[in-house]
């Protein structure tokens, strides 16, 4: 036999046990398969950033037909679910009580304000302990009352024409769909739980157990080692990766406006990516306890924060903005959101999967120094 | 008398095994710490920076004060002006501005002559979160500057202007840190626990040390108990210090009482140890247990209410919510926090912990006890 063909038989010898072993533990099938479909589920139908039907309180200091209309506005908008009240006690009772998430209080003289004055005022008090909500109650309260201008205006009653008036478009995502933005993220954090928390554990499960030993007996070399531990969990990422996406494209409706190939080529090098800083944690540290912890704390928890997949990246300090540099979830999750929602825009593309194929190469080849073939670390 | 010193000596055992290991005793104090630091700058939603280009074809006074009230808020950053509105397309793809501000020529004529003037604005919607918030941004500036017009009677005004007038209770600014900062110690001391607890069963079976436990002179109930209150320690122990590190360093305001945030801290604690428990009995391997943490975790801080609104889910899943436990936790820590609540009005919030705790631990015990023959 000469060199390849032994190669390839170590390479099967290790394949055939890592594959078995993934086989008969159902809690890697569980993390691969089943997570990933109930994360999605949650996601798609659960999660949402866009507030509907927020329960507000309209208090109404004044009973003119205007006010009246214009409370009735507010209830007929389906950003809110008002209750209509004269006490502004009832109201701020309701808001302490957390009944109410806001009030809107048209003030006694608002519609002779409206008559004679340049001004009529309308107070709007938001709940701001979530204050992205109350953000956005306040810009849906303001939309109501240029609304209501615009109808007066139409009616030919006096109401001031804003100077200046926005015309807003939102690219790739019409409809500013908080899901076609979470679902693209999700992927990346399904791939970064597959590769880093599992892999995690493979290497250094082997020292723990002392089967690390029995391997070292055996003609397997590093590289034979390193390929039995990658490709296995390779397939079962991008397993879980084709599922993301295809659940999410279909059941969800998230449009996909990429090219598969960029999807497969990115996001294999990503899985890449993922793994071999896995793999090194799991050779370095050689206890699962301390692996699974690390790449927890190290892996998974920034890919969550650190990445843009929730959280505005460019909105953070500079040095958190220098920290998510070393995340590699930070270049898929661009890579991903442009690739459902702006497509193979490769200007954005190509520096990312540069930098994931630097990491990959760099952690891929760290895990290999990491394995020696020696039993003190 | 005995089942106390039995108890004791379990518990030193258990202490022994986390504080001896160096990579476990940093563990439990060093990273959950620079998770907090870090995320607590990187979790917010208000948006600083956003990069913006401006393509200005009205060139006069006006479009260019409206364009310098965008540069003097600390919101926007000016990274382009273009020069057509073909460039538009290109900016936007390649992501060098998030948003491009498009004056018509016909803006300040507009503007004189009482007809409303439009500003287009073209937003990067990839990130839909930070699409509507800067949408929301623009809009309070634009609307000032037009307010500003009428006032000094440059525009001509056909009737009154409706204006609102907004006000914020419990966090005068909207910071979002406030939000985030304030429940994120929960969250980050839940995962230190969760980690401990689910492991420290399932490492014992792993290694075959299980069955000398269990030929030690113990009831599965106290060894139950002394694997729990490590664990429990260790959790409340991070929460405070997180605690104390939203209050003294990202300077989250503390209207409540000490008393009643400990209170809810232990109760949800002890619950999570519960869950902890739950999944390490059940699992024979370290990994199952970790991964059955995460099949835990994952989903239960997605409907907590950490990062987005439960009342923006469908009806069915937040009912659904009520049996998680970390929905309570969250919630009272930002009614401590921001609210001011104190122990009886967090009741509402503690009471389903206990309920919870009651259930999971002596499940726990069943199950350990069940597996164990």
């Amino acid at each position: 036999m000469n060199g390849s063909a032994h190669f390839r038989m170590r390479l099967r010898g290790i394949l055939r046990k890592e594959v078995l072993q993934i086989l008969r533990d159902p809690s890697s099938i569980l993390l691969a398969i089943v997570m990933p479909m109930v994360m999605l589920f949650l996601f798609g139908y659960g999660v949402s950033l866009d507030a509907e039907n927020v329960p507000i309180a309209v208090v109404t200091g004044d009973r003119s037909p205007a006010a009246r209309e214009l409370a009735a506005r507010f209830s007929l908008s389906r950003y809110f679910k008002s209750h209509t009240t004269t006490s502004m006690a009832a109201a701020e009772k309701a808001m302490t009580e957390g009944t109410v998430e806001g009030i809107v209080h048209l003030q006694q003289g608002f519609s002779s304000d409206l008559a004679t004055r340049r001004q009529a005022k309308v107070q709007v008090i938001v709940n701001g302990i979530d204050a992205n909500r109350a953000r956005l109650v306040l810009g849906y309260a303001g939309g109501v009352l240029e609304k209501w201008g615009a109808v007066r205006r139409s009616r030919g009653e006096p109401a001031a024409v804003p100077a200046v008036v926005i015309r807003p478009r939102i690219w790739f995502n019409a409809a500013a769909d908080s899901r076609n933005f979470l679902v693209p993220g999700l992927i990346t954090l399904i791939m970064t739980l597959i590769g880093v928390l599992l892999t995690a554990l493979v290497v250094a499960r082997e020292w723990e157990r002392g089967t690390m030993e029995a391997i070292l007996v055996t003609p397997i070399r590093r590289l034979d080692l390193l390929l039995g531990k990658v490709l296995p969990y390779y397939v079962l990422g991008m397993l879980g990766m084709v599922l993301s996406v295809v659940v999410g494209m279909y059941l969800f409706g998230v449009p996909f406006r990429g090219s598969f190939a960029a999807l497969f080529l990115l996001s294999s090098l990503f899985m890449l990516a993922s793994m071999g800083f896995g793999l090194f944690v799991s050779a370095a540290i050689r206890t699962q306890f301390a692996a699974a912890q690390i790449s927890i704390l190290a892996g998974f928890l920034p890919a969550l924060f650190l990445s843009g997949l929730l959280f505005d990246l460019q909105s953070t300090p500079r040095f958190i903005q220098i920290i998510s540099h070393i995340v590699p979830a930070r270049y898929f999750v661009s890579i991903s959101h442009t690739l459902f929602m702006a497509g193979d825009v490769w200007s954005v593309l190509l520096p990312n999967a540069l930098a994931l194929t630097f990491m990959a190469v760099l952690f891929i080849a760290l895990a290999y120094r990491k394995i020696t073939k020696r039993l003190e670390g | 008398m005995h089942a106390l010193r039995r108890i004791v000596a379990l518990m030193k055992k258990e202490f022994l095994m986390i504080l001896k290991d160096p990579r476990s005793r940093f563990i439990i104090i060093g990273p959950p710490l620079i998770q907090f630091f870090v995320f607590g700058y990187a979790a917010t939603y208000d948006l600083k920076n956003v990069s913006y280009a401006a393509l200005d074809e009205s060139k006069t006074a006006e479009s260019r004060q409206l364009l310098s009230r965008f540069d003097g808020s600390e919101n926007f950053k000016r990274v382009k002006t273009l020069l057509s509105d073909r460039e538009i397309n290109t900016v936007i793809d390649r992501e060098d501005a998030r948003l491009v501000l498009h004056i018509g020529p016909e803006f300040a004529r507009r503007i004189h002559s009482g007809r409303p003037a439009t500003v287009q604005v073209i937003v990067d919607g990839r990130n839909s979160n930070v699409a509507l918030i800067a949408l929301g941004y623009i809009n309070t500036i634009v609307s000032k500057y037009s307010e500003d017009l009428a006032e000094d009677s440059k525009v001509a005004r056909r009737g009154p202007g409706l204006v609102l007038v907004s006000r914020s209770w419990f966090n005068r600014n909207l910071q979002s840190r406030w939000f985030i900062v304030s429940a994120l110690g929960g969250i980050i001391s839940m995962v230190v626990v969760m980690i401990l607890t689910s492991l420290s069963v399932a490492r014992e079976r792993e290694f075959g040390t299980f069955d000398q436990l269990l030929v030690a002179p113990f009831t599965p109930g106290e060894i139950l108990l002394g694997k729990s209150l490590p664990g429990m320690l260790f959790g409340l122990m991070d929460a405070l210090i997180f605690c104390a590190g939203a209050v003294y360093w990202f300077g989250v305001p503390f209207r409540g009482t000490v008393a009643a945030l400990i209170t809810v801290l232990a109760c949800f604690i002890v619950a999570i140890v519960g869950v902890g428990l739950l999944v390490s009995s059940l699992s024979v391997t370290m990994q199952q247990a970790l991964l059955g943490s995460f099949v835990f975790m994952m989903p239960s801080v997605v409907l907590s209410g950490f990062a987005t609104p439960i009342e923006n889910m469908p009806q069915w899943l937040q009912l659904a919510t009520h049996l998680n436990p970390i929905r309570y936790i969250i919630k009272a820590l930002r009614e401590v926090f921001l609210e001011g609540a104190d122990v009886h009005m967090l009741w509402p919030q503690i009471w389903p912990l206990i309920i919870m705790a009651a259930v999971m631990l002596p499940a726990a015990g069943w199950l350990f006890r069940h597996r164990a023959q």
